[in-house]
């Protein structure tokens, strides 16, 4: 990129504390006129803490921002939009009973008289979708159209306001890799256009591939900025991580046994009785890591919890080493050898206002030793937590500290800890690795390939393809709630996969 | 609303209550061919009677829509009732008595406002609070004996008070119970077709998402939240300077309570509230039919549960099932 290109937006000295956190330490960010500027770095350094600041939803502790190289005050995000800042977040900012105009508008609205104009705003929404290339109907309510959509509707919000700076906070993690491609093509026409754009993202491949300079954040601070040509994707994870690692997980072949997990025509309704798994079969056998690819909301958290004992099947069945398994009875299962690391920890992993040893014995509180009849035995809960700690690595002033207190990468091993304690015959692992950092994911990564060789059978559900294709010995792809296809891992490639999971036949 | 709501989707939230208004209206014309006198005073007992319900309604869906349960309508309702009914007595004036009435909704709307948006305390205490603080207030300073002077009287519409049916019912009213009508259009209005009402429902919904396009989530509760609180007033001063022209204890009776079971059955919409109201106004109606006809030789007692009893009915989820805002009774944090 030339020097001379002027700078669209620039945040100096930018200070942001929380209880407890520096999330922005210091940190300078430049973004020039019609680039796109990747911001890398793992969960939990600071992204979006940052972006957040300059589009006025924090109030900054020190720093300041510079627009055209002009001091501006932003103090809501009124005031960002008014300096033409637009920001799609993280998690979607749109009323899912709404319809794609109604979000659109709000906040901005159209109106003759007193009445809202939709008719207008349709007409608008319309001549500058079809602008961008970014087709929506303004017509459709948002919970009814895919995410894919509903992130050009986040897009449009933006462009609607006349946005010319645009801040994409991790845009890619709920796409296929077919959507974010398409995404790529629509940022690339839309920097053709003039805006520039603040690209978030803690995937090293997506930003060597879409961005003109990359700046990395490591525990708040800015480590530095690069180019995708001065830097390859190992330079960029030593500069997330501040050390060498380990990209590749290391494991041998797979020595499949018996069927340990059974799962015949197994169908599961969500909370609001709309089924979601569809007569779902598979099965998992000693010894292999059985992977389910799919775009979140597909049906996956509603099979793991089925098959854990947190929600009813709606019908089908299934059984463990043989034995038949009623449904909603977690403690029957956790009896029978089953080990869950659930999809949210703060949900049903960890109870978050207790003791890290509480949470160590939260399966097996009532046996010997930790009972002795109905009395606890503290001594052995704490002996338990001490060994515990000591073995999976997890970091914690004490035993008898708080988990709420903990960083996220300590809250998992904290359950990894308790759930690979006892004997494991099935292990359950939904989105084990997701929001950690790249040392914690190293680490269960390896704990669940050992599990593994030691003869567990074990259900992988994530929504990283790298995490599966990386893991996983067969690949079971799930799409609306139907498993599509069973495949041996190293017979199918990552394209393949995305297509499937996008619902395409290969 | 945006125009492009599809009839079968329309249909799915409406359909039981269409089909079951259908009924209703041919019941009556029904019941009318039968004996139209009779039938005549049902109907326009029955919309006095909705009359407090669609009110209370309106102040817990404003209040709802934008995220804020309101459980203290019945105690909104009963102080202001008081207090509109005190300064009546002592004035003799009905305008400044509704008048004042009305603001003491509305002060009491505040400090729910306050208490749910800027203190964040759970919503329900909040509601308890109104409650409690209406029932010692006007126990306290409650003086038997008092009547007001003078009652807001029906003003007949002229031609249109005589049309058959809906005549007597719609068109001879008195200032309030016409006031909640033109109300339930208005606030229809504002609600679904109106710059406001988008953010008062988005706010209800999500509010960060209203928050990140700069719409202010803690101004929009509190203006609903003191609008509603001013028309639960206008609801007990109907009761006292209206309906029943004195005081008594707990005067208000659980209307609050039922207002809002009918603002459940009516989806929180004001239409939808309106057509519950009408048909929970009915049960009353025709149960005090019934009981002076004294046709049914059942204790009276029962007969005077039927309104609470379609209550139960309704919030058993019988009637269709219908989802409160997303958002409804979260407090609202910035960061
Ligand atoms: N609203 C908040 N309150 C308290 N802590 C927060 C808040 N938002 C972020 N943090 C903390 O600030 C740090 C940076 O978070 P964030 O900016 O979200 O990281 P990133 O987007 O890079 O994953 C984290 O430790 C996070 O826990
Ligand atoms: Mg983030």
């Amino acid at each position: 990129m030339n020097e001379n290109i002027p700078i669209a937006l620039e945040a100096r000295n930018i200070t942001k504390r929380f209880p407890g956190v520096v999330a922005n330490d210091q940190v300078d960010f430049t973004l020039k006129k019609g680039e796109i500027h990747g911001l890398l770095g793992e969960n939990g350094a600071g992204k979006s803490t940052l972006m957040n600041v300059i589009y006025g939803l924090y109030t900054a502790d020190e720093g300041e921002v510079l627009i055209n190289g002009e001091k501006v005050e932003i103090n809501n995000p009124h005031d960002a939009i008014d300096h033409g800042i637009g920001m799609v977040h993280q998690h979607f900012m749109l009323v899912p009973v709404f319809s794609v105009t109604e979000n659109i508008i709000l906040g901005s609205e159209v109106t003759r008289g007193t009445t809202l104009d939709l008719n207008k705003a349709r007409q608008d929404i319309s001549r500058l979708s079809e602008g961008y290339g970014l087709k929506v109907d303004p017509r459709s309510i948002i919970e009814e159209i895919p995410v894919g959509v509903q992130q050009r509707v986040e897009i449009l919000k933006a462009l609607y306001r006349d946005a010319n700076i645009l801040v994409l906070d991790e845009p890619t993690a709920v796409l296929t890799p077919q959507e974010a491609d398409d995404l790529f093509r629509i940022m690339r026409e839309l920097t053709e256009k003039g805006v520039s754009i603040v690209f978030i993202t803690h995937k090293l491949r997506e930003v060597m591939d879409i961005a003109d300079r990359i700046t990395v954040m490591r525990r708040g601070a800015v480590v530095g900025t690069t180019t995708p040509q001065e830097t390859d994707k190992q330079g960029l994870a030593e500069m997330m991580v501040g050390r060498e690692v380990i990209l590749e997980v290391e494991k041998g072949p797979a020595s499949p046994g018996e069927p340990v997990l059974n799962v015949t025509n197994l169908s599961v309704n969500d909370d609001r009785g709309i089924r979601v798994v569809y007569n779902v079969s598979f099965e998992v056998r000693k010894g292999e890591i059985l992977g389910i690819a799919g775009v979140q909301g597909n049906g996956q958290t509603q099979i793991a919890e089925a098959l854990t004992g947190l929600r009813n099947a709606a019908s089908g069945e299934f059984s463990i080493n043989g034995k038949k398994m009623p449904s909603g009875s977690p403690r029957r299962l956790i009896e029978s050898g089953l080990s869950h690391i659930p999809e949210d920890r703060h949900r049903h992993g960890l109870v978050m206002s207790y003791a890290v040893a509480d949470n160590m014995v939260l399966c097996t509180y009532y046996e010997s030793p930790f009972a002795r009849g109905l009395r606890r035995n503290h001594q052995a809960v704490l002996e338990n937590a001490k060994k515990l700690i000591h073995d999976f690595d997890v970091r914690t002033p004490g035993p008898l500290v708080n988990t709420g207190k903990l960083s996220g990468g300590n809250q998992q091993k904290v359950i990894v800890a308790r759930e690979l304690s006892r004997p494991v015959q099935l292990l359950i692992a939904n989105q084990p690795t997701r929001g950690l950092d790249v040392g914690s994911i190293e680490y269960i990564h390896n704990r669940i390939i050992e599990e593994r060789d030691k003869g567990a059978a074990v259900l992988l559900i994530s929504a990283e393809l790298d995490e599966i294709m990386s893991l996983a010995d067969r690949i079971a792809v799930i799409y609306q709630g139907e498993i599509v296809s069973i495949h041996q891992t190293d017979q199918i490639t990552k394209a393949e996969l995305g297509l499937l999971m996008a619902g395409s036949k290969l | 609303m945006d125009r492009s709501i599809s009839w079968k989707r329309f249909f799915r939230q409406w359909g039981a209550f269409i089909i079951l208004g259908g009924g209703v209206v041919l019941g009556i014309l029904y019941f009318y061919l039968q004996n139209p006198i009779i039938t005549e005073a049902v109907l326009a007992s029955a919309v006095r009677q909705a009359t407090p319900l669609v009110l209370g309604a309106m102040c817990g869906l404003m209040g709802e829509r934008a995220g804020i349960i309101n459980i203290g309508i019945e105690g909104q309702m009963l102080l202001s009732a008081f207090v509109g009914y005190l300064v009546n007595a002592w004035t003799g004036n009905l305008l400044v008595a509704v008048f004042v009435g009305v603001a003491t909704g509305a002060v009491l709307g505040l400090l729910l406002a306050f208490m749910s948006v800027t203190l964040k305390v759970d919503q329900i205490i909040g509601g308890t609070v109104i409650n409690i603080i209406a029932v010692g207030l006007t126990g306290y300073f409650y003086q038997a004996g008092l009547t007001t002077k003078g009652k807001l009287a029906p003003i007949a519409l002229g031609k249109l008070a005589e049309l058959p049916i809906i005549g007597r019912a719609l068109f001879n009213n008195p200032p309030i119970t016409y006031a909640a009508i033109i109300l339930v259009f208005v606030l229809h209005y504002v609600l679904f077709y109106t710059k406001w009402g988008l953010r008062t429902r988005a706010v209800g919904e999500h509010p960060r998402a209203a928050d990140t396009v700069g719409v202010n989530v803690y101004r929009v509760r509190y203006i609903n939240v003191i609008l509603g609180g001013a028309i639960a007033g206008l609801a007990g001063v109907f009761l006292t300077l209206e309906a029943v022209g004195s005081f008594e204890r707990l005067m208000t009776n659980g209307r609050g309570f039922v207002a809002l079971a009918v603002m459940i059955f009516g989806k929180w919409s004001p239409l939808g509230s309106w057509g519950a109201a009408l048909l929970f106004g009915m049960t009353s109606a025709i149960q005090t039919q019934i009981q002076f006809a004294g046709v049914l030789d059942i204790p009276h007692q029962f007969i005077g549960m039927l309104p609470y009893l379609l209550t139960i009915v309704v919030l058993a989820g019988v009637v269709g099932r219908s989802r409160p805002p997303a958002a409804d009774g979260i407090p609202y944090e910035k960061e």
